[in-house]
């Protein structure tokens, strides 16, 4: 990945200061066009700073973010988020909750929501159109979530931990989604996690960040099992060499 | 509230209150205390006249424009208040001290600054209501999810669309529960200007009637009065309840 154009998004050396904190120090890191590319790290490495620089929502101290070759100064339309705890309006119904970017944007009211039925069925919530978020379970809920970020077709999504606040099984099953995501949607993905098995299971990309200073230690490319059917991933040999590595290498770095 | 197994509807306890009155009244305790039954005898007979229906009349229009103002200022104050730190901090301690000022006493000054009329009657009723309405709109705004604010700015929302879109949204419960507040501690202001600032409307009833020790009709006109704050706070509260299925899931 060295030519720059085959990069959606481009981090340069960024640094990000809170005070006399020092959240993050000279970080530079490619997101390769199309491809899923994890932020994984121990708490406290960064990795949500650095999403939320990319999208736009804090500025860097200093350095720069590109996307699709434009510097990064606010949100935009070619980058859409999906939040840790889904960031549902609870006193809007699903479907206006999916249309709620288009609706931003003065898309038409019919024409909004009939983008968000489609992406609505997508991710599975047919039926739940008129539903309020209070009535739906947290898996559920992240699939609105998840539907609303689409319904805007970003080419950039950046998933802040979007599936810590859902229980184990609904986990795998995003997972899987996930993975079907990538292959149809042809969109750069941007995913924080602190799972290690999470990381190497849907990642073209593993990006691990360690803490004060946070920096990048290292970028991992699996090569062998992407294209293997999903029920097999975890079984897969590298998969598993990759956890180990991962692990052997953050150890040291958790108290 | 259930008595020897029999569920009974709520507010019977009124009934018994009401029926002690009755008693009261008709062994002729205290002139101050009639019968409630003359009392409503006195309604019905003073319901129609002119008088009573010009003082209604009078006392709803300042009370509706005072407490509309208080909602129409107060409402986006106070959201501005719990957005901004520094609209907060220059506002906050006046809000506090007006809203525990013995505002009685600032109504003369009302009346040298708006003079004797019906102006005065509103800018007190709006006084006595506002103060509640902006510090619970501004803690309805504080306590809102900052990711709802993220989310908002994230998919590109003007300012405007954020206030009026997530902001206001958020802060509803709050902002209700204020304004039913407000409306009850406007019920006061306005009575006390008519009393105080002119003689208008139920304020003209209250003093004619206590002035020349006519019982009968003075309960009956505060009786229409309880009985109208009474109903909008229950309209209010149920406005409220309209929104409880998100208040606890912000």
């Amino acid at each position: 990945m060295t030519n720059p154009s085959e990069n959606a998004v481009t981090v340069r050396n960024v640094y990000k200061n809170y005070g006399e904190v020092e959240a993050l120090r000279d970080l530079s890191l490619d997101f390769p066009r199309g491809q899923l590319t994890s932020l994984l790290g121990p708490s406290g490495c960064g990795k949500t700073t650095l999403l939320k620089i990319i999208a736009g929502l804090i500025p860097a101290t200093s350095g720069e973010v590109l996307v699709n070759g434009e510097v990064v100064k606010a949100p935009g339309p070619d980058r859409a988020f999906v939040f840790q705890d889904f960031a549902l309006m609870p006193w809007a119904s699903v479907i206006r909750n999916v249309a709620f970017g288009l609706e931003l944007r003065g898309v038409p009211k019919s024409e909004r929501e009939a983008i968000a039925e489609k992406y609505i069925a997508e991710v599975g919530l047919t039926g739940f159109e008129h539903s309020f978020p209070h009535e739906l379970s947290g898996g559920m809920r992240q699939r609105v979530g998840l539907a609303r970020a689409l319904s805007v077709d970003a080419q950039v999504l950046l998933m802040d931990e979007p599936f810590s606040a859902v229980d184990e099984q609904t986990r795998r099953k995003f997972q899987e989604d996930l993975l079907g995501l990538v292959q149809n949607e042809n969109k750069t993905f941007i995913f924080v996690t602190h799972s290690i098995e999470e990381a190497v299971y849907v990642s073209d990309q593993i990006a691990i960040l360690l803490p004060r200073p946070s920096r990048v230690m290292e970028i991992i490319r699996p090569q062998g099992f992407r294209d293997k059917d999903v029920d097999h991933i975890r079984r897969d040999p590298e998969y598993l060499d990759i956890v180990d590595r991962i692990w052997a290498s953050l150890r040291s770095y958790v108290e | 509230m259930t008595v020897f197994g029999i569920k009974l509807p709520n507010m019977s306890s009124l009934l018994l209150w009401g029926l002690l009155w009755e008693f009261i009244g008709q062994i002729e305790l205290t002139f101050f205390l009639p019968p409630l039954s003359a009392i409503f005898a006195t309604l019905l007979e003073i319901g129609g006249t002119k008088a009573f229906i010009t003082a209604l009349k009078e006392t709803a229009h300042a009370f509706s424009i005072g407490t509309l103002s208080a909602i129409v200022i107060g409402v986006p104050v106070g959201i501005l208040m719990g957005k901004s730190r520094l609209i907060d901090q220059l506002l906050l301690p006046w809000v506090n001290l007006f809203l525990s000022a013995p505002l009685t006493a600032l109504v003369p000054v009302l009346m040298v600054l708006f003079g004797f009329g019906i102006k005065a009657i509103i800018i007190t009723t709006a006084l006595f209501a506002i103060w509640i309405i902006v510090l619970n709109s501004r803690a309805g705004v504080m306590q809102i999810n900052r990711s709802l604010v993220e989310m908002a700015h994230s998919f590109g929302a003007s300012p405007f669309d954020a206030f009026t879109k997530i902001y206001f949204w958020a802060a509803l419960p709050e902002i209700l529960g204020g304004v039913r507040i407000g409306f009850i501690r406007a019920v006061k202001g306005v009575i006390i200007g008519q009393l105080l600032i002119s003689i208008v409307g139920f304020g003209s009833l209250f003093e004619l009637y206590a002035s020349n020790f006519l019982m009968k009709h003075f309960w009956a006109v505060l009786i229409v009065l309880f009985a109208l704050a009474f109903v909008i706070a229950e309209f209010l509260a149920y406005l409220e309840r309209r929104v409880d299925y998100y208040a606890s899931r912000r």
